[in-house]
């Protein structure tokens, strides 16, 4: 059983050691971001989600689309429970797998080997299972013998393919993605799209924050749009 | 209600700490992963630990002893053991302040217990202190203490140490991260502490002013390791003072915590 239940979340963000009088006048009115305001206490705060309530369920491919700063990372992150609502609610049933930044752990003196434990531990998955996926994935990230050499030795876009490899070896409920990934050249990117489509369809909810809209339209079922932290269009 | 409201986030609270505590996997990967880093390439490794506290030890006691006018054997052990702990000690008041700013990635991405940060900084400057505990052993090998049960508090003592380490470690992380000013000033208290504290000089030398070490709250934690591997007995007081700063300590900063966790990753 998958599902995401958000009810009239907001999410402030709370910026200190501003000179918050002149930044209220000049920036309330700004075309992009979260709307600022000031708290009780008078503090500069984004808000960046301003009541957002929606429920996703299983079957759902959503795709988050709106300006830059309209809150689609915001909102990722608090499916992905990095943050909690200031106020209103947030339930997710289900195991969440986020890809919102698949380096997030790597430690570039550790070998590629070394990093894929590292990786996998932050995933939640033990170690033994690691060991188990351990071939699979060096076989996908195509770095023969490199795989034993400190990653600070990787190009950008081998870093990435074994970052990739390991991000997208275990499936789970909940995808969250920012932005389609994209890794590799040309015959490494069509054989990451093909396995990325099998993560995606197996997940019963997937999440995708995106600018590309032909993207969206092809993969997503629902789109909901976001315009200063509030939903303004939620269509199936 | 907010009655409810308040149980729940104690609860929360209390998960996160338990949940980080469960956590042992991570935490140690993450913390001998740092070690490793910093000494990597490096011939002998961490043990650059012990060599650089080994230094210190071999400059100051001999140093010292002149000065102050100690017989240099048991006064040496007194300076080694002083100082390897003020290392953990300092070491671990300094690098907690930075717990959750340094991890700033991490809690921005994905959901970890926030005490997983603390604890693998804690559990790093534990795993520091091994290597250094080898200058300990060294010095007991040459100035050897009697042998007596209450050793075993010395080991007793440390476990109480790493406890309290948990709790500062929550509170100096959530309030640094809240007020950046926090951890200078935290690290110019600690630069002058190594002077101010009983560890190149003893409690007896302050005559009259015994009480200027005694209302040091460090000195008590000190004392309750140290004192058994020089052979003395631990007052009272000090295991009395332990015992109501691990309580009121814990007690105060899971109110903190409970309130204000979930705005730390709006801090960072």
């Amino acid at each position: 059983m998958a599902l995401i239940e958000a009810d009239k979340v907001v999410i402030e963000f709370p910026i200190y050691g501003q000179k918050h009088q002149s930044l209220k006048r000049t920036m309330l009115h700004a075309a992009t971001g979260g709307v600022l305001a000031t708290d009780s206490r008078d503090h500069v705060v984004v808000r960046a989600l301003d009541g957002v309530s929606l429920t996703i369920r299983e079957g759902d491919r959503i795709g988050l689309v709106g300006h830059n700063g309209s809150g689609k990372s915001t909102l990722l992150r608090v499916f992905a429970g990095a943050y909690e609502p200031v106020s209103g609610s947030i339930q997710v049933q289900g195991s969440v797998a986020s890809m919102l930044s698949i380096t997030l752990g790597l430690d570039p003196e550790a070998t590629g080997m070394e990093n894929i434990f590292l990786r996998a531990a932050l995933m939640g998955v033990s170690g033994a299972r690691t060991r188990e996926m351990l071939e699979e994935i060096c076989d996908f990230a195509e770095l023969g013998d490199y795989i034993n050499m400190p990653i600070r030795t990787y190009s950008s876009g081998m870093s990435m393919r074994l970052a990739f490899a390991i991000s997208t070896s275990v499936s789970s409920d909940i995808l969250l993605m920012d932005e389609w990934l994209s890794v590799g050249d040309a015959t490494f990117s069509e054989k990451a799209a093909r396995r990325l489509n099998v993560l995606v369809d197996s997940a019963k909810i997937f999440v995708l924050a995106s600018h590309d809209a032909t993207l969206v339209n092809r993969i997503c079922n629902r789109l909901i749009t976001l315009e200063h932290g509030r939903i303004v269009a939620d269509e199936r | 209600m907010p009655g409810v409201m308040v149980a729940s986030r104690m609860q929360r609270a209390f998960s996160d700490v338990f949940l980080g505590l469960r956590n042992v996997r991570m935490w140690h990967m993450l913390a001998w992963q740092e070690i490793r880093q910093r000494y990597r390439r490096s011939v002998l490794g961490p043990f650059w630990i012990t060599i650089s506290t080994g230094c210190l030890v071999a400059g100051m006691g001999p140093l010292y002893s002149k000065l102050l006018n100690q017989p240099t054997g048991e006064y040496f052990t007194y300076i080694a053991v002083g100082l390897v702990l003020w290392q953990l000690m300092s070491g671990l008041i300094s690098d907690c302040c930075q717990a959750f700013i340094n991890a700033e990635g991490f809690i921005k991405q994905i959901r970890l217990p926030l005490s997983l940060h603390v604890l693998r900084v804690v559990w790093r400057h534990a795993l520091m202190f091994a290597h250094n505990s080898l200058i300990i052993l060294l010095v007991m090998v040459f100035a050897p203490p009697p042998l007596h049960w209450s050793l075993l508090t010395s080991a007793a003592a440390f476990v109480v140490l790493l406890v309290n380490a948990l709790w500062v470690g929550l509170m100096l992380g959530m309030v640094s991260a809240r007020f950046r000013d926090i951890p200078q000033f935290i690290n110019s208290l600690l630069q002058v502490g190594l002077f101010l504290t009983p560890i190149l000089w003893k409690i007896e030398m302050l005559g009259e002013h015994r009480w200027f070490a005694l209302i040091n709250p460090i000195y008590h934690f000190m004392e309750i390791i140290r004192g058994p591997l020089m052979g003395a007995e631990v007052s009272a007081m000090s295991w009395a003072v332990v015992g109501a700063v691990t309580f009121f300590g814990w007690i105060i900063t899971m109110l903190a915590f409970s309130r204000f966790r979930a705005r730390i990753a709006f801090w960072v």
